[in-house]
């Protein structure tokens, strides 16, 4: 899944499957665990569209990015790849968002 | 620069720095400061963004118990919106760079995170927009402290951008140094609109997403004759707009004068200008614009604003409002002219198929006695206020002219055993604004205390046409000549039989018919508050002989091309400068 890159950069595409998709809890937990890296994260829906800051909730909210979305997740730094495998990770596992509240 | 279109809702153009009102009525008092301040607006951003996240945690905390699950992610996202150091580095670079206040840096990185949401197709996204406002509100609230200064502390000329505006916060515009109002929404029609066009501030409705495009201190031209708002203009198109400011501000300075003197022909005959109103406090931009009184009171805002009937209370309240914002002079208040409109027929079991000729006016009100009495309880109870008249619209018939005195009398007769006080003598009139009422009108002098010709109805009546209908609105003018000698018929009628005759009508605000109308022996015209002073003007110029004979000439027309032709050529000899 992960592919290490040349100054430490790495890159993942990973499906959103929670059914909500992007939305406030998910953001949420996404930058936190985003913001315990040192590395730059930056995120796309690898469709040629912007890509955002993955430490910042109202960019990662501007995402728009429903079930169903692919996520392209960019890291570069010295953690770049635990960063990544633990992103990739939240984001597969549906951020463990569709239990009931 | 940005051109953005909307509906000119009062004509004129404002220049100015934007205030731009949210629902917590902040308003960004600066736009940039020194370079020596620089630092403070940093400090000010920063203890901002603390103090916000600080608030939002006390809240969520004190809220967790009721707080859903939802809720509770919403306020954690604002949180984590404020503590990311990638909008406080975006705000702080527009304070180093541009020099800007914190509060307007901050407004436009919001505002413009604000319009992205806007633009998104998922309506769950959409609504972060709420979200991005709040966050901004609370952050400003949070930079501007006790410095934030409401409207009427306005220390230089500001146009004002809201989302909307409520017709009271609008009412309270004349106070303030508000020179002109651009709003996301509304129509023409809207009351809104209908009280900025009295207010005679310069105003565009209807600009879509405005107020998240435009930052408090840019500079805003509103052109409320071409329908649009400009945002930054360039320096040429700045200078083009001064020019033509000045050519308003020229004619306007010119109609405030008139505002002191009496509506008197150059040979020494009074008028009398009234104004129509639909909200009590629209009785007071009358007496600023020099109104005699009011002559006409719509009361079914009322009614529409609550959808519902509205207590006797509310209404009492209302005209006595009304009343004394009069301060003395004539109130002509007309009951509830309901039926036609959307809500009412949409609360039909059946919808009719034909609104305008079906159970609307006076016809629905004599259909609910209740509602009718209610209305009347409060008329008359605000009668011994001031000086007030009662109308009923739409009247087709002396039987039913009788039915709704009966009405009132019956009203009264409750009163009098509640030991409620009110006017036994208030001057009992009606609207003529169906063929049948115009044509009859000889036979209604003698028992009516006075009339009011409701052009705009009678003119739609007379000639079978639906103004508001654009395939056909081009044969929609009062200046045809059945509708001129009808007009004519009533007011001999009237004066022959000693009562009161006036015009409620847009007919009666436009000066192009002001003359004519004046020279068949018109004295009393009831108008938008906005158009008394030119009318004014208008009669002040002419003598009595004078529009008499342009009115005998005008009648002898057998077309309305001919009729409106002469009108404008004579009115332009009179008014030269004036757009007529």
């Amino acid at each position: 899944m992960t592919e290490p890159g040349t100054n430490n950069c790495a890159t993942a595409e990973v499906t959103i499957v929670n059914s909500h998709g992007l939305h406030a809890r998910p953001v949420m937990r996404f930058v936190d665990l985003a913001s315990r890296y040192e590395a730059e994260i930056r995120v796309d829906k690898g469709d040629g569209t912007e890509q955002v800051d993955g430490k910042s909730p109202m960019h990662m909210m501007l995402l728009a990015a429903p079930k169903g979305t692919t996520l392209r997740i960019l890291t570069r730094g010295a953690d770049a790849e635990v960063a990544l495998k633990a992103l990739a990770e939240l984001v597969a596992s549906g951020f463990s968002d569709d239990e009931p509240s | 620069m940005e051109i953005l279109r909307g509906i000119a809702v009062s004509p004129g153009v404002a220049i100015g720095e934007a205030v731009v009102l949210d629902a917590e009525e902040y308003r960004i008092p600066r736009r940039s400061v020194a370079a020596f301040d620089v630092a403070e607006q940093h400090e000010i951003l920063k203890q901002a963004l603390e103090a916000s996240i600080h608030e939002i945690k006390a809240q969520k905390e004190q809220l967790s118990d009721h707080l859903g699950r939802d809720a509770a992610d919403i306020f954690s996202w604002h949180v984590g919106v404020l503590q990311a150091d990638q909008l406080h580095k975006q705000i702080a670079a527009l304070i180093e760079e541009n020099h800007f206040s914190a509060a307007y840096a901050t407004s436009i990185v919001m505002r413009t995170y604000q319009r992205r949401f806007m633009k998104m197709d998922d309506p769950l996204l959409a609504e972060r927009v709420r979200d991005v406002q709040d966050i901004e509100r609370r952050l400003l609230r949070n930079i501007l402290g006790e410095s934030r200064e409401d409207l009427a502390h306005l220390s230089s000329p500001a146009a004002l951008i809201a989302h909307d505006l409520s017709p009271s916060q609008t009412a309270q515009l004349s106070q303030t140094k508000v020179i002109g109002v651009a709003l996301d929404v509304g129509g023409a029609a809207s009351h809104t609109a209908i009280l900025l066009r009295s207010l005679g501030r310069p105003a565009v409705v209807g600009v879509n997403d405005l107020s998240s495009r435009v930052s408090g201190g840019d500079t805003i031209i509103i052109d409320g004759v071409n329908d649009i708002v400009i945002v930054s203009p360039d320096a040429k198109t700045l200078e083009q707009y001064r020019d033509q400011q000045l050519k308003y501000i020229r004619i306007r300075d010119e109609l405030t004068a008139m505002r002191e003197l009496p509506a008197v022909s150059k040979d020494g005959e009074r008028f009398q200008l009234l104004g129509n109103i639909e909200f009590p406090q629209e009785s007071k931009i009358c007496s600023d614009n020099g109104a005699d009184g009011i002559g006409l009171y719509r009361t079914e805002f009322l009614y529409l604003r609550r959808r519902g009937e509205p207590p006797e209370e509310e209404q009492y309240n209302a005209y006595r409002d009304a009343v004394l914002c009069a301060e003395g002079r004539p109130v002509t208040i007309r009951t509830f002219d309901l039926g036609a409109d959307k809500y009412t027929q949409e609360r039909f079991v059946e919808p009719e198929p034909n609104p305008m000729l079906g159970l609307r006016s006076i016809r629905y009100s004599l259909q609910r006695l209740d509602t009718f009495k209610t209305q009347l309880r409060a008329i008359l109870r605000a009668s011994t206020e001031g000086q007030v008249k009662l109308m009923f619209p739409l009247i087709i018939s002396l039987m039913e002219f009788r039915q709704a005195r009966m009405m009132l009398h019956d009203t009264m007769e409750d009163l009098e055993e509640e030991g409620i006080p009110f006017n036994r003598d208030i001057e009992v009139g009606i609207m003529v604004e169906t063929p049948a009422a115009a044509i009859q009108c000889r036979d209604f002098a003698r028992e009516v205390g006075f009339v009011s010709i409701g052009t705009n109805d009678l003119v739609q009546y007379v000639l079978a046409v639906d103004r508001g209908n654009e395939r056909v609105s081009r044969y929609y003018t009062p200046a045809h000549p059945a509708v001129l000698r009808l007009i004519h018929d009533v007011i001999k009628a009237c004066a022959k039989a000693g009562i009161g005759c006036s015009i409620c009508g847009e007919m009666a605000g436009q000066p192009i018919y002001t003359m004519l109308l004046a020279g068949m022996g018109l004295r009393a015209f009831s108008m938008a508050p906005h158009n008394i002073p030119e009318v004014k003007k208008l009669i002040r110029m002419c003598t009595i002989r004078q529009v008499e004979r342009l009115a005998r000439r005008a009648l002898t027309f057998d077309t309305e091309r001919q009729v409106i032709n002469y009108l404008r050529s004579q009115t332009r000899k009179i008014l030269p400068d004036d757009p007529i």
